[in-house]
């Protein structure tokens, strides 16, 4: 499972993230030797083993909201209580 | 240097409900001492006149017999607590100038039981780092020196800002939080106290996510007493954050003091490591030794898991900041940079606005997650997890409580342990 230059360029990508091309190498080398590393955890035998996601949960309610100039004030462009985006429909 | 910021949080409080100062001076005290100590950069915004402000209310609920348990007490708070109307951070360009337009809880609490703010902390970027240096305002310096050494140190992270203002008396206590150690180690390399408590105690409403599922607040103090106080206010359900502990909370103070007579203190011996130094070695065996003379029982324990426990944290955290940073698109609040169309405005407005570690981690973190790869990284981490989990249960059965050693060395020189990814999988690195 190595990382190529390939790899993360595309994972890149999928982030979001603008890498310029003179560090996708070094980048590849640093991923690499971090899941190389990290590939240690095979050894363990997870057989039978429920994923241990979350200790607690509680229900997922509304208990604020109302309140756009709040909401946009931070916003880098807005409008009347808008967020203003870049045009993505021609 | 005053001596005011010379005692402790409770000596302060006690002080004060005497009459002996007024919060005013005590704040003043403070002021000064932060004015005087920039050099650390432990503070990366002070707010001395929002102090001053709430250390006058203060003695106004003081003299009118309203006072409470944390009356008139200047405190710290990491830059990770959003703060109504003062800039908060994460010591990261893309929330550079970020206002939030509300408290988070557990600063919250803190002002409700009537403690004054002096600023806002220094930290590691998003809280990933363990030396501070991956702040986007600079490191922080540890107000210690090694005997014999002029060498600036590190005083650990995330919580570096929090630990060195504490250590330095440029606050009575500070807010922390703590996902893969970001409280306990900065503490261990100040010779302050940390704790990260029980996950679910402190509410993580208001607080910058990293990893939520390991995300947890908690205070660093100049002593156990004083992050009693600060946890019993700091603590508490919060219809707000789906994860609190909705269990009474106790005041933490009452149990400050008690004989330990009678308790089995684990030791596990997967924590002797290969290469500890020798004044790590003999603090440990030092911490056995006092145990026993208060009345312990030392029982030896096996966590077999020990060594799994970076390796899957470096995929559970990582993969979770990668979800929960995916918000800073430059749309809603934050930095926005220009491209020619939306995907070239995201990826320039993250470029610009990320430091290189948390770029690092969120590549990281979509690598694992992305297609092909999730089962075979994210999911085996969460079983990893369980196994992990399961180690504890089985010592909670021979022992009550577990001694260990906080880091594997003591504070490292700054500039020595920074950008590097292979030290950056050693243990002394993570948070």
């Amino acid at each position: 499972m190595a990382i190529d230059a390939a790899t993360v360029r595309k994972v890149a990508r999928l982030a979001r993230i603008a890498e310029p091309e003179e560090r996708i190498e070094a980048l590849a080398n640093e991923l690499n030797g971090i899941m190389t590393w990290i590939e240690q955890l095979a050894e363990v035998d997870t057989e039978g083993c429920e994923p241990l996601t979350s200790v607690v949960a509680a229900d997922d309610v509304v208990t604020m909201g109302g309140d756009p100039a709040r909401v946009t004030s931070n916003a880098p462009k807005s409008v009347g209580n808008f967020f203003v985006v870049p045009k993505v429909v021609e | 240097m005053s001596a005011l910021t010379k005692m402790t949080l409770k000596a302060a409080v006690d002080g004060l409900a005497k009459g002996e100062f007024t919060s005013v001076e005590l704040t003043k005290a403070h002021i000064e001492a932060v004015e005087a100590a920039r050099g650390l950069n432990a503070y990366i915004l002070e707010t001395p006149e929002k102090a001053l402000d709430m250390a006058a209310k203060s003695d106004a609920r003081r003299a009118l017999g309203d006072a409470g348990p944390l009356e008139g007490a200047p405190l710290g708070v990491k830059d990770l607590f959003c703060t109504e109307g003062v800039r908060t951070t994460a010591c990261s360009k893309i929330l550079e100038n970020f206002v939030p337009t509300y408290e988070s809880t557990v600063t919250s609490q803190l002002w409700r039981d009537g403690a004054v703010m002096l600023g806002k902390l220094n930290l590691d970027q998003f809280a990933m780092g363990s030396s501070n240096e991956t702040s986007y305002f600079g490191p922080v310096t540890n107000p210690w020196r090694a005997q014999g050494s002029n060498k600036a140190l590190t005083p650990g992270g995330s919580s570096g800002g929090s630990a060195a203002a504490v250590a330095a008396d440029l606050c009575l206590g500070a807010t922390a939080t703590d996902t893969g150690g970001s409280i306990r180690q900065p503490a261990a390399f100040t010779g302050t106290v940390g704790i990260k408590p029980t996950y679910g105690r402190c509410s993580r409403w208001g607080v910058v996510a990293f990893a939520s599922s390991l995300d947890q607040a908690g205070p660093i103090a100049k002593t156990v007493e004083d992050a009693a106080l600060l946890l019993t206010s700091m603590s508490g359900h919060d219809p707000k954050d789906s994860t609190s502990l909705d269990i009474p909370v106790p005041d933490f103070t009452q149990f400050v003091g008690k004989s330990v007579k009678g308790l089995k203190i684990g030791i596990p011996k997967e924590y002797r490591v290969d290469n500890m130094p020798a004044e790590i070695e003999k603090l440990w065996a030092d911490g056995i030794a006092w145990l026993k003379e208060a009345g312990c029982e030392i029982v030896d324990i096996s966590l077999p898991h020990t060594k799994y426990a970076l390796p899957a944290y470096y995929i559970v955290a990582p993969a979770e900041a990668s979800s929960n940073l995916a918000r800073y698109d430059g749309m809603r609040y934050g930095l926005r940079e220009e491209g020619t169309n939306l995907t070239e405005i995201y990826e320039n407005t993250r470029a610009s606005g990320f430091g290189d570690e948390v770029k690092r981690r969120i590549l990281i973190g979509t690598y694992v997650l992305s297609a092909g790869y999730y089962d075979a990284y994210y999911l085996k981490a969460l079983k990893v997890r369980r196994r992990i989990a399961e180690d504890f249960d089985n010592a909670w059965t021979k022992c009550d409580a577990i001694l260990t050693p906080t880091a594997p060395s003591a504070a490292f020189g700054l500039g020595e342990n920074s950008n590097d990814p292979i030290a950056a999988n050693t243990p002394s690195r993570p948070p």
